[in-house]
């Protein structure tokens, strides 16, 4: 028979030695490969303590930004929703008026932005579709919920604390990526 | 009024005894359970359990509640007053063992003389034998009372797998026997402490064997064939839940330590520390010195114990018959005429 690949050995059939049949060395050669394990280091993290550094690019959590004066950047374009593979963002716009200047930046705004966390695939389309640098995804990843509605998140949730009135919050929320 | 003319100090003294070695190996036990997931988790490069208490020491008391507070279970067509029993009965065999053990020699408490041995037994080697064989039985009653074919598969395996190591044990122990010309294992021991070598020494083969059996006996892997998960799902405690499951694990552990302290006591000189002059301090010093060197023989044979276990994998049926009558016996029976013969040459 033609061996598919050329990666096949052929097998010993040799009948064992008296040595080998007495079992005992081979016992004692495993053991002492068990016992070289107790001195190597563990792979383990303790995750609650410590925690494993995620990649710079890592794409976790949904952020909806704020410009430096603390205005929401999102104009409800609605491009991230078209860019979404799995179909998790939804938006309701709404007109800015008189005296929101202060809170969005364009005059026109998302009422309504929703990401179910559930249907996203965390692919990252929405963060190149955007054209007002409005949302990116951070470097945590969406806890454990008991209802599904749970992990739908509204724009309390997304929304990244105001430069202006809460400035560790937001320095924290940004973390090591701009 | 001398009805009974006891010696009211004696058994106050034993009671106490009793109590506190029936105690100790329960809360040895405890921590065995403990000090196995923590060997396993090192030996496969994790922590180990690690969450209840500094270092996970409160584990196990976690995981006795955890047995306690679980639901009682006896099936409909289980045999009741069997079921019950058998764990019982493990669980007592077990204990039963620590009884003629010399935990160490002896010391002077309130002017009294007090041997560090529950009974120091003529036929101290006779009894244990007598009671590790009793031990199958807690497996085979509840192995049959689940009216659960797997446990009684299993149970079956308990009952060849004793009969056929015992019979290697026993030979080697002959041996032992006639070496030592005592069948108490206090005198056993003495001879150690007196002698230039350990008992192991003049019978590295029995000892081997004996080892062997010992695993078997406790139903430790490789020989762990009437727990084998795979084709019995659980074994012959299989239909058994809350704290009669844990009767059944702990009874392994106490078992491995009283092999432990067996082996320790009959081929490693029991409490005899080596190089160490037992004159040249207090004897109740000298005594606690020995109880503290039988421990710590005790933790290196359990420690030795599950190294293997995490080691090697379970043996198939017909290779464990195999190697307990053409391989174990045979070699039994040749260390006894060897032995013999050195004897007769006055070596």
């Amino acid at each position: 028979m033609q061996a598919l690949t050329n990666k096949a050995q052929a097998v010993s059939r040799k009948p064992m030695t008296f040595l080998e049949r007495l079992y005992l060395i081979n016992i004692l050669k495993g053991m002492m490969i068990t016992f070289s394990h107790m001195f190597k280091k563990q792979p383990t993290i303790r995750y609650p303590e410590e925690k494993r550094e995620f990649s710079p690019v890592f794409r976790g959590l949904h952020v909806l930004n704020r410009d430096e004066e603390g205005r929401e950047r999102c104009t409800a374009c609605g491009l991230c929703a078209v860019a979404c593979p799995a179909e998790a963002i939804t938006m309701e716009a709404a007109e800015r008026v008189e005296g929101e200047e202060g809170m969005y930046r364009e005059e026109k705004y998302a009422a309504k932005y929703e990401i179910n966390m559930l249907r996203c695939i965390f692919c990252g389309l929405c963060e190149d579709a955007c054209p007002k640098d409005a949302i990116y995804l951070s470097e945590t990843f969406a806890p454990a919920n008991f209802t599904r509605k749970g992990f739908i998140y509204g724009k309390s949730d997304l929304l990244i604390p105001n430069p202006k009135t809460e400035a560790t919050a937001f320095a924290e929320a940004k973390g090591v990526e701009a | 009024m001398t009805i009974l003319a006891l010696d009211w100090g004696f058994i106050v003294e034993k009671l106490i005894m009793i109590a506190i070695v029936v105690f100790a190996s329960l809360g040895i036990a405890l921590y065995t359970t403990f000090g196995e997931r923590k060997v396993a988790a090192i030996l496969q490069d994790r922590p180990g359990p690690s969450r209840a208490g500094p270092f996970g020491l409160l584990q196990p008391l976690a995981d006795g509640l955890k047995l306690i507070m679980k639901e009682e279970i006896i099936p409909n067509a289980a045999n009741k007053w069997l079921f019950i029993l058998g764990p019982g009965l493990a669980m007592t065999a077990s204990l039963m063992t620590c009884a003629v053990i010399p935990w160490g020699s002896a010391i002077d408490v309130f002017g009294r003389h007090v041997e560090l041995q529950i009974a120091d037994v003529n036929i101290g080697i006779l009894y244990v034998f007598a009671v590790v064989s009793m031990g199958v039985y807690g497996i085979m009653i509840g192995g049959w009372a689940s009216n659960n074919k797997f446990s009684l598969m299993s149970a079956l395996r308990a009952a060849s797998q004793a009969i056929s190591y015992e019979l290697a044990m026993g030979l080697a122990l002959i041996a032992l026997l006639m070496s030592t010309g005592s069948l108490s294992l206090k005198t056993i021991v003495e001879q150690q402490v007196q002698g230039n070598w350990w008992n192991v020494v003049y019978q590295p083969l029995g000892f081997l064997i004996f080892f062997i059996t010992a695993m078997a006996e406790c139903n430790r892997t490789p020989f762990d064939l009437p727990e084998a998960e795979n084709e019995l799902n659980f074994g012959y405690h299989q239909e058994y839940s809350s704290m009669k499951l844990g009767f059944y694990l702990f009874a392994e552990y106490i078992n491995m330590i009283m092999s432990s302290a067996i082996m320790a006591s009959m081929y490693f000189g029991g409490y005899d520390l080596p190089f160490f002059n037992e004159a040249s301090v207090a004897p109740n010093i000298a005594a606690m010195i020995g109880v503290g060197t039988l421990l710590i023989k005790i933790v290196l044979f359990i420690f030795l114990f599950m190294w293997i276990r995490w080691t090697i994998p379970r043996f198939r049926y017909d290779q464990l018959m195999g190697l307990g009558w053409k391989t174990l016996i045979p070699l039994a029976l040749f260390n006894m005429l060897l032995t013999g013969a050195l004897i007769l040459a006055k070596l």
